[in-house]
């Protein structure tokens, strides 16, 4: 690609895969700026006509419901404030609960010797062969049984102790540090748990980052589980809300402009974080094979 | 589901057989640290996969206790056509979602490769992997609406029809395949280029002093060396693909009648609008089944083609 020609045509190629990347978000933002009856006049400039920030406000709640009609929408109160909330506590709590315990775990299959450890490693791993709708038919039940429907722990508890994915990633790493630091420790007479706390941990700070990054977007972007037990108000997601609120505005025209503006605030957390962590998100997705 | 790709080499130098006196017999210490992750593994994976095995021998309907019925649902299941058309739909898809996924990310990891490396340009390429499926699926449904969206105003300008896409009975599946297609291409090609960083530079000036052109080195080069990353990244995405729900439950809940009704979606409803738990069990059964076959095959294909490296 020393010919000048050949590069630039290969750059045009580049940056026009960006362009087809990136548009699609473009033109969301467009139509969140843009009022219901504005969106339908045939225009098709890239920016918003008169630019309104009142589909924003219609989602999150600080529209009247008058407001609401004549911005083309459902007089039905929308809260995606409090469906933002709900994901990122959703978020949180997965990236707290499982990161910690699939340490925990993974300190043990790495480090510790105990009777049938190689063949629980392996019944741990067996299972990320099996498809998530099979389990969740069980964990359905489960849930149910406990009455967890609608309720936070129910949202929560299938993810929070581990998943093998979790384990496996950590117990990686966790293996290629040098025993003999460990060793130095063991020899002090400090605990297993103290040295898991005070050396294991900080010294693998990076991996255990990425893997908290990695949780937090898929929990955000998990659909099925919370559609099936979140589906009251109080513990509604992000995700579900914005299916929910398809399937309910009117079938002939459906209020676009709300949903581009719902949209729009389930992307910004994830643009927030590939901003804070891009270097770590690129670097981190060869780890993963993660759909 | 999930799988390592391009996974740190397991470094069994520190987990000796028998270590020091201080490592034999960790039992006690060791619960402590699994005990979390162990009533976690055993209430929602270990437990419900033997729990979802009995549901597809019953008659299991969430309401009344359940019945044993054998192998019935097994063999509802080889007369149910819309069973069959799910895995038929399921097929197109993957086929089509895989393949042009796969190709249009070899490309773009070779344009990065040889361009640029910009982590900015990396991060955008990922943005819409890290984007819920559902506001993906909203996006995309409201670009392609049949009367205002945004391509089908680009069709009319460029003298093409308007077309119905997710709701025209031969476009809806491919359409869906297309979205996933667009949403996956980038986080396909980072791994890929990840797999390029393996290839030793050498080989490319060596290749360069012999004259050799750029297409000439992208198939003597790098697509020998990337085969066995290359390889990977097809079983990943192809176990992934088989599992499209999200798409299709926001945008055609698997319509026209039943062109995009793919078997994740065919298996969801049974059980949770129609509450056959029974015949949704035995078809997630199946399911697992096909899944781990595919694999082994996969991987049989996988070995035998390791690294021209080697």
């Amino acid at each position: 690609m020393r010919k000048n020609p050949a590069r630039l045509l290969a750059w045009a190629g580049l940056l026009a895969a960006l362009a087809i990347t990136l548009f699609p978000f473009w033109w969301m933002l467009r139509t969140a700026l843009t009022g219901n009856a504005n969106l339908f006049d045939g225009s098709y400039s890239l920016l918003p006509d008169h630019p309104t920030p009142i589909n924003f406000e219609r989602v999150l709640g600080l529209a009247s419901p008058e407001e609401a009609r004549a911005a083309g929408g459902t007089a039905a109160s929308m809260d995606f404030w409090r469906y933002l909330q709900n994901s990122v506590l959703f978020a949180a709590a997965v990236v707290a609960g499982q990161v910690t315990f699939s340490a925990m775990a993974a300190y043990a299959f790495a480090r510790l010797r105990f009777r049938g450890r190689d063949v629980l490693f392996y019944l741990f791993l067996s299972t990320m062969m099996i498809p998530p709708i099979f389990t969740v038919l069980p964990n359905f039940v489960l849930i149910k049984s406990l009455g967890g429907v609608n309720t936070f722990w129910g949202l929560v508890a299938p993810y929070f102790f581990m998943t093998p994915f979790a384990v496996f990633f950590l117990r990686q790493f966790f293996l290629s540090v040098p025993g003999e630091i460990e060793e130095a420790a063991g020899l002090d007479g400090a605990s297993r748990w103290r040295i898991f706390w005070q050396v294991v941990v900080p010294m693998n700070k990076g991996p255990l980052l990425t893997l908290a990054i990695i949780t937090a977007v898929q929990t955000w972007n998990e659909f099925l589980w919370p559609l099936l037990i979140a589906k009251q108000e109080n513990v509604r997601v992000l995700t579900t809300a914005m299916a929910i609120f398809q399937q309910q505005t009117p079938n002939a025209t459906p209020d676009w402009a709300g949903l581009m503006a719902g949209a729009t605030l389930a992307v910004l957390p994830v643009l927030l974080l590939l901003i804070l962590f891009g270097r770590r998100l690129v670097d981190s997705i060869r780890f993963t094979g993660i759909k | 589901m999930a799988a390592t790709i391009l996974e740190r080499p397991l470094r069994r130098r520190t987990a000796r057989r028998a270590g020091p006196s201080w490592q034999r017999g960790h039992g006690r210490i060791a619960l402590v640290f699994l005990a979390p992750a162990l009533l976690g593994f055993a209430a929602f994976y270990l437990v419900p996969t033997v729990r979802g095995l009995w549901f597809s021998f019953t008659d299991y309907n969430l309401l009344s206790d359940p019945d044993v019925v054998g192998l019935d649902n097994y063999g509802e299941m080889l007369g149910d056509r819309v069973f069959w058309n799910a895995l038929k739909v399921t097929g197109v898809y993957v086929v089509f979602n895989v393949a042009t996924q796969t190709v249009l990310a070899l490309g773009l990891a070779v344009l990065m490769e040889r361009l640029t490396r910009s982590v900015m340009i990396r991060a955008m390429v990922l943005l819409p992997w890290l984007v819920p499926n559902v506001t993906i699926a909203l996006l995309w449904m409201w670009l392609l609406d049949a009367n205002v969206g945004f391509v089908n105003h680009v069709m009319e300008q460029i003298g093409l029809a308007k077309q119905g896409f997710l709701f025209s009975p031969d476009q809806s599946i491919l359409t869906v395949a297309s979205i996933n297609t667009w949403r996956h291409v980038g986080y396909t090609a980072l791994l890929l280029f990840a797999g390029m960083q393996l290839i030793p530079r050498h080989l490319y000036e060596a290749g360069r002093i012999d004259g050799a052109g750029e297409w000439r080195m992208f198939r003597q080069i790098t697509l020998p060396l990337l085969r066995p990353v290359l390889a990977l990244v097809l079983v990943v995405s192809l176990i992934g693909s088989f599992q499209i729900f999200d798409t299709v439950a926001v945008t055609t809940e698997g319509g026209p009648v039943n062109a995009s009704r793919v078997i994740y979606y065919y298996i969801y409803e049974k059980a949770f609008t129609q509450f056959e738990f029974g015949y949704a069990s035995a078809m997630s059964v199946f399911l697992i089944l096909f899944l781990v076959a595919l694999t082994l095959l996969q991987m049989r294909l996988l070995r035998a083609s390791t690294s021209d490296l080697a």
